[in-house]
């Protein structure tokens, strides 16, 4: 049971699946440490955050299926709670970053 | 047999521990809090991939529980300090 057994119509989607995550999450946290405001640095790991993470379950999910020589889909779960979760977490802190930015400047009362 | 799944398990962990820090240097150096919380949240998403990776590179299926547990409270976490910077408190009376 190591990633050597994994067939090969399994190990090369997989392969490239998690080039492209790798890549694709590199590319999110790059754009997180070099973009200019917080509102413009908001939409940079959003990239790693679905379609990096989409990427590298498909890959982790292929491999597996592989091994077990049946279609093994529960690692689906992370992905339902992934794509369910990152637009909430994203939009209070958004809402948060609108309220402290809005905060008039001057003397505390 | 064949090397492809290896070598491309082995780029992909260099690939999202080097995301890893560029999250933690903007975590540490975050001008508002904000800023620090959305690093949190990347930081554990990219925590979260390099489990699910280790996973397919030694073939076991106990990281799949790892990752869930990881997502799970990453994001009570999140959810929980982005709540506390829009209203003040997390639960509310």
């Amino acid at each position: 049971m190591s990633p050597q057994d994994v067939p090969l119509w399994a190990a090369l989607p997989a392969a490239l699946l998690l080039i492209c995550g790798g890549l694709l999450s590199i590319i999110g946290s790059l754009g997180l440490l070099r973009l200019k405001s917080y509102f413009a640095r908001t939409h940079a790991p959003t990239l790693g955050g679905t379609l990096g993470a989409g990427c590298v379950l498909t890959a982790s999910m292929l491999a597996s299926s592989g091994l077990a020589g049946r279609p093994v889909i529960h690692v689906l779960l992370i992905t339902l709670f992934v794509l369910m979760t990152a637009p909430v977490t994203s939009m209070l802190l958004m809402r948060a970053a609108i309220l402290r930015e809005k905060k008039p400047p001057g003397p505390p009362d | 047999m064949n090397v492809l799944l290896p070598l491309a398990v082995k780029f992909a962990l260099a690939c999202f521990t080097l995301a890893m820090l560029l999250d933690l240097v903007r975590l540490l150096k975050g001008p508002a809090a904000q800023d620090r919380v959305l690093a949190l949240d990347t930081l554990y998403i990219n925590g979260m991939l390099l489990i699910l990776t280790l996973g397919i590179g030694f073939g076991s299926a106990l990281y799949f529980d790892i990752a869930l547990l990881i997502a799970l409270f990453g994001f009570v976490g999140s959810t929980a300090l982005a709540k506390f910077l829009l209203r003040g408190e997390v639960i509310e009376p």
